[in-house]
């Protein structure tokens, strides 16, 4: 089978639709049909199950870990894994285990909603570019290409330096440094998106079904929206879930260099930060927050191969 | 060859003028002033200060300041940094062959371990070393750079004393000594980029061989008697390096962005940490120059790659 993959062009529908009681086929939905040859990528349905119990973690644990998160004791300092803190205390003495916790709920946030806004603008400008012919097009695609050949990092940290102080002051420290991280980090990643949007719509606006809703007086808007964004979505939906780890690696990154978030909001990468130069004497505190980061990118990585599987239809399972 | 650069230099013009506006505009758009310190300094008398603001033209159109900006950049003219009171470019030149040197050791590293896994795991798909190949390639990217430079540190510098986990750009040593000092402290920065970018180009490479692997012209080739190696090295590699290398191109920027996290990490002296360190100091020029010579490099790797695929397919070039 796999010796043939490069060549044959197998049927959407390569396994058997399953039988119901009576030995009739059942109608499957394409929801059901990709949870079922998604669920064939064994580290992927694993990396899903440990992202899910990460997020319950992270939405659940403040409640049941009732530890407050900026809980100054002295007495345990730098002290490792104990009862009393599971995951040892920072330099501070400050629970890690709390922190970790609601670290976690940002980071994760930061990276969802950083997708969101890279998949919103990315299907918007690829949609844009797909549809109309010409002028619009090649402007649009020399702006992707130029965001492409951006050095993003430094100009990441550029944006962060210049509009950082004035959003605090706008809309609060938290909420201001969060809607800056996102909207940066969502506004340099959304290139991919629109390449893949574009390039679907140039092959999906002539196929028959299209041209049918054409001619049966289908509305851009109608054509647009019902027929061609629907069927386009797959890859936008891989791009997503990468684009999810990037941007926790982006907000990782950022808190790293000290040019995250404020010091009092501990994010994973920020505990990174704060733990770093305390190795030799405290490596758990780095390590933790550290193997939490590459867990969760590892997990939804997988979970992105996964579902590269499971939405190409070409792929024989 | 020479008409084919010229034409693709041309094509990165627009490219640099549109970075260089991006740039422009975010400083312009930035709310407060890089001569703020000045004005609210009470050792500045406020005429001084406004001499100062009508001499770099900042009451100036925001189009104006940024023609001035730009000829003046052109002119290799590129300010003078408030911190460390010396010209930029002489700052950025200090700094610049440190960086280009972990940067490029780390690509040599990365492709000498892509090269080789990803083929060898895309003749061989599925089979055992595939499968292992790809799992460690899977961790290897999704391991972030600074977490990596945190473990080697641990591992190497903390717990076996092997090597510094400090750069130095000024060794005491000489000779052969020099050479071995200088290859302990960049050891683990090289590693941890040239792991990271290996890890994804490993992925690149096996899915653009397994694309090419299974065509006819392979087939012919094998058919001709040639040598399982030569086919494979000769015919399959340099065909599937040609979307390899559009990926690679496309990832430079990410390349840059992981050596200013290195350079952090290992205190080496190069322009990403002076990108750092001009940031929190407030050093607008320097910041402003750091990033526009990171837009360059980028700018000047795309290049490097279409000469790469001018020489992998000869259809392309000499157009």
């Amino acid at each position: 089978m796999f010796f043939m993959a490069g060549l044959t062009l197998a049927s959407p529908t390569a396994e058997p639709p399953p039988l119901g009681s009576a030995g009739r086929a059942l109608y499957v939905s394409p929801a059901r049909e990709t949870w079922w040859r998604f669920r064939r990528h064994r580290l992927a349905v694993l990396g899903l199950a440990i992202l899910i119990l990460m997020m319950l973690a992270v939405a659940l644990g403040p409640l049941v870990w009732r530890v407050p998160i900026n809980d100054i004791d002295f007495n345990a300092q730098l002290s490792g894994p104990t009862w009393a803190h599971p995951l040892g205390t920072d330099d501070l003495g400050q629970d890690v285990l709390a922190r970790m916790l609601y670290g976690g709920r940002i980071s994760l946030a930061v990276g969802l909603a950083a997708m969101l806004v890279a998949v919103v603008v990315g299907t918007i400008v690829g949609a844009l570019a797909g549809m109309s012919r010409g002028a619009i097009d090649t402007a649009l695609m020399w702006l992707t290409d130029l965001f492409l050949s951006l050095p993003q990092l430094p100009l990441l940290l550029l944006l962060i330096y210049l509009f950082r102080d004035p959003l605090k002051q706008l809309v609060g420290p938290e909420l201001g440094v969060f809607l800056l991280i996102v909207v940066v980090i969502g506004g340099f990643r959304w290139m991919q998106v629109a390449r893949l949007v574009r390039a679907q719509f140039l092959s999906l606006r002539e196929k028959e079904f299209v041209e049918a809703a054409r001619a049966l007086g289908a509305t851009k808007w109608r054509q647009v929206v019902r027929h061609i964004l629907p069927n386009s979505l797959g890859p936008v939906i891989v791009a997503g879930t990468v684009d999810v780890a990037a941007a926790i690696i982006a907000e990782s990154t950022l808190s790293f260099l000290g040019l995250g978030f404020p010091p009092d909001i501990p994010t994973w990468g920020r505990i990174l930060y704060d733990a770093k130069d305390y190795l030799d004497i405290a490596p758990h505190w780095a390590l933790v927050a550290g193997a939490a980061i590459f867990l969760a990118v590892l997990s939804i990585n997988f979970v992105g191969d996964g579902l590269r599987d499971a939405l190409d239809p070409r792929k024989v399972m | 060859m020479s008409r084919y650069l010229l034409r693709r230099l041309l094509i990165a013009v627009p490219s640099l003028l549109g970075i260089s506006l991006v740039l422009y505009t975010v400083l312009a758009l930035a709310p407060g002033d890089p001569f703020g310190e000045l004005a609210t300094n009470p050792n500045v008398p406020p005429e001084v200060a406004a001499a100062l603001r009508t001499k770099f033209g900042l009451d100036d159109p925001v189009w104006l300041r940024y023609l001035h900006w730009l000829v003046a950049m052109l002119h290799g003219d590129w300010g003078f940094s408030f911190v460390s009171r010396v010209d930029v470019d002489q700052l950025i030149w200090q700094r610049l062959p440190v960086t280009l040197f972990v940067i490029g050791a780390s690509q040599v590293l990365a492709l000498s371990i892509a090269l080789p896994v990803g083929v060898i795991s895309a003749t061989r798909p599925y089979s055992v070393f595939d499968q292992i190949a790809n799992t460690l390639a899977f961790i290897g990217f999704s391991l972030p750079t600074f977490f990596t430079g945190i473990l080697f540190i641990l591992v190497f510098s903390i717990t076996l004393h092997w090597l510094p986990f400090v750069f130095r750009a000024d060794l005491a040593e000489s000779g052969w000594r020099w050479y071995w000092e200088e290859f302990r402290q960049a050891a683990m920065p090289v590693a941890v980029l040239g792991l990271f970018q290996g890890a994804s180009w490993t992925r690149y490479v096996r899915s653009a061989v397994l694309d090419v692997i299974r065509l006819d012209y392979v087939t012919t080739a094998r058919a001709k008697g040639i040598s399982e190696f030569a086919v494979v090295t000769k015919h399959v590699v340099r065909n599937a390096l040609i979307p390899v290398v559009t990926l690679v191109a496309l990832q430079m920027p990410a390349v840059f962005g992981g050596a200013i996290v290195t350079e952090q990490i290992f205190r080496i002296p190069g322009i990403g940490a002076l990108l750092i360190s001009s940031i929190l100091a407030n050093d607008t020029p320097v910041v402003m120059a750091v990033t526009f010579v990171f837009a360059c490099l980028v700018i000047l790797f795309n290049l490097i790659a279409d000469v790469l695929y001018g020489w992998l397919d000869p259809r392309i070039a000499y157009r």
